[in-house]
């Protein structure tokens, strides 16, 4: 079993969100730069069925050099070899456009994402990348099971959950339950550094929007204290200033 | 301007994210069509024109029952174009989101999710999304061509203007291949207020203690008509469902009010409330860090504080 899992270089997230250069760049300054928590849990389910049904788990990253770190620890979670198509992330249509061209080329019979990136929550590259190789798409994942060539999912719906079957290969954006997060071990970081880590070139590809800008929330206004003996103070606070219930 | 609004329903009821996309197209200016799938009653297609819809294309092949993400994508597509129409709308759901990405590729548009107010276009046309879940915003450029555009809940006020959308129907062919995923079953939260979509919702944390303490935040919750949430490590413990997981990698609510309750307010937590309206917290530690995001906030212990607001709001009724 071939499996493909796509991971995103995100900040932290515990980050403190800043821009500079007149709000058109990220602040990377001080920042943390991890795997996306949903591609980290991808990455978990692909290393377990790999583990089960035998096989290998490539880990594909679109982004510069300065991501490496991270296309490491997937490989030292047990990713057996890694791709980095070299160019910036700049939309989700263009980074759909290079891991589709990545797939092509490895045949593979599942390929894994996150339901979102936890930077733009885009929540369309696994769609893009399912239409681009004509290939079903399930998204958000919570359960995937493997059956001969059969996968059965369960997918989160609004206030429930639905259960589906399909035929590999297919494109899944995965969410939790469906593993947990694996954390390296000595020996996983040991063997990462002698993982094949190869790097593309982008295929050509026009980018369907352009940033104008950043902008930050208007900050939070003071809070009121209530006394917890005095319920009836917020519930008329609720009523009357708020204007909520 | 002629713009396509694809609507959801849930058990035959169009959904209110929905009527906000067509709030949305019509606040835009557009002659709104709204596309409906699956079996639903006319009359209720009939009443979006009530919202701001002129006619509405209903496939009621009972094929298109179930969402299937490739099949409403070639469905979505086919109207698109059948309608000449320039901009889809279509709000961000767990269905939603999916298929809009494939329609992006299927018609060629520019796709922006998550947006969360009207389109700027006095120099092109620019949306502004929500960005880093919730703690940041993006200008975006769409440039000229067919747009498509998600909409975050509460980015445009459902307004009920009056009248009737003409209800036509529309059979696309449907291709086998669209339906490779098959689905089998499906477990719903019947009666329960959707968490997404709830104007009120009522959280507990670790500090409840234990699952079977969630009587009184389900009393609190009944008496405000609201949906109930959870902190992560709650549904990890299987205190409470996963679809409750509200925060950064769980369900992000932007209700008008939102109560926490024995939540420490952990920054991942807050990823996924920070579009609430008003934010109350009742926590035992007054440096409980959800204080900083509050409206309002009350330092006691839950198990008096919690059914004695109860009490107070059903007095109030
Ligand atoms: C990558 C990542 C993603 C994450 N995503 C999420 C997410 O999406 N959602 C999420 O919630 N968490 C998420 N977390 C976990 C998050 O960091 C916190 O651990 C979690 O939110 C804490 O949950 P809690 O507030 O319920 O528990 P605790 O931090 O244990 O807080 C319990 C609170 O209850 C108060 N309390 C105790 N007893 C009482 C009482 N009797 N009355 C009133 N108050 C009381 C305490 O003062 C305390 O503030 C994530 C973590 C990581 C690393
Ligand atoms: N730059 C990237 N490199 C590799 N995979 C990516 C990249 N951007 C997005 N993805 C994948 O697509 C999923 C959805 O991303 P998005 O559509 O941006 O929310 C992510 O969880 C990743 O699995």
């Amino acid at each position: 079993m071939k499996i493909l899992v796509c991971i995103t270089y995100v900040p932290d997230t515990t980050s403190k969100i800043a821009f500079t250069e007149g709000d058109t760049k990220f602040d990377k300054s001080g920042v943390q730069f991890i795997i996306g928590p949903y591609d980290d849990y991808a990455l978990a389910r692909a290393v377990e069925l790999k583990e089960a049904h035998s096989g290998t788990v490539t880990v594909l990253n679109v982004g510069e050099a300065e991501t490496e770190p991270i296309i490491r620890k997937a490989l030292a979670v047990g990713a057996d070899d890694a791709i980095r198509v070299n160019a910036e992330p700049i939309d989700s249509f263009f980074v759909a456009k290079q891991i589709a061209s990545v797939a092509k080329e490895g045949s593979y019979d599942m390929i894994l994402m996150g339901r979102e990136s936890i930077d733009f929550n885009g929540g369309m590259v696994h769609g893009m990348v399912g239409e681009l190789l004509g290939l079903p798409s399930v998204s958000p994942v919570m359960t995937l099971e493997i059956e001969g060539n059969k996968a059965k999912m369960s997918r989160e719906i609004e206030g429930g959950k639905e259960y589906l079957e399909v035929d590999m290969p297919f494109v899944a954006g995965c969410q939790e339950p469906i593993a947990e997060w694996k954390i390296p071990n000595m020996r996983g970081i040991m063997s990462a550094r002698t993982k094949p880590l190869q790097v593309v070139e982008p295929v050509d590809s026009d980018k369907a929007t352009v940033l104008d800008k950043y902008e930050l929330p208007p900050s939070k206004g003071e809070i009121k204290m209530i006394d917890a003996e005095n319920m009836e103070e917020l519930v008329k606070l609720l009523k009357n200033d708020a204007k909520v219930l | 301007m002629s713009i396509l609004v694809f609507v959801e329903s849930a058990e035959g009821k169009i959904k209110k994210t929905s009527l906000e996309a067509i709030a949305y197209a019509k606040e835009m200016g557009g002659e709104v069509t709204a596309l409906a799938l699956g079996e639903i009653a006319t009359a209720e297609l009939e009443d979006l024109g009530n919202y701001g819809a002129t006619k509405v294309l209903h496939a009621a092949d009972s094929k298109l029952n179930d969402g299937i993400i490739q099949a409403y994508a070639s469905v979505i597509a086919h109207a698109f174009e059948q309608e000449s129409a320039e901009i889809l709308v279509l709000a961000n759901s767990s269905l939603g989101t999916p298929v809009s990405a494939r329609v992006a590729l299927k018609i060629e548009a520019s796709l922006v999710s998550n947006v969360v107010d009207l389109p700027d276009t006095t120099d092109g046309f620019k949306v502004k999304r929500s960005i880093y879940t919730g703690k940041a915003f993006a200008l975006v450029d769409m440039g000229s061509g067919k747009k498509i555009i998600a909409i975050k809940k509460n980015a445009a006020e459902v307004k009920e203007i009056g009248g009737k959308a003409t209800v036509e129907a529309f059979s696309p062919a449907l291709d086998d291949k669209d339906f490779a995923t098959q689905i089998t079953s499906i477990d719903k939260a019947t009666g329960d207020v959707l968490l997404p979509e709830a104007e009120i919702v009522v959280s507990g944390g670790r500090g409840l203690k234990g699952p079977e303490n969630w009587g009184m935040v389900e009393d609190l919750a009944s008496s405000l008509g609201a949906a109930t949430g959870c902190s992560k490590p709650v549904s990890d413990m299987d205190w409470r469902p996963h679809h409750e997981h509200v925060g950064q990698t769980g369900v992000k609510v932007s209700p008008q009010l939102y109560i926490a309750i024995g939540i420490s307010g952990a920054i991942q937590h807050l990823a996924g409330v920070n579009s609430s309206k008003y934010i109350v917290v009742i926590n035992k530690d007054p440096e409980a860090p959800f204080f900083k995001a509050a409206d309002y906030g009350i330092v006691g212990d839950a198990f008096e504080v919690v059914p004695k607001l109860t009490e107070a709001i059903k007095n109030a009724q």
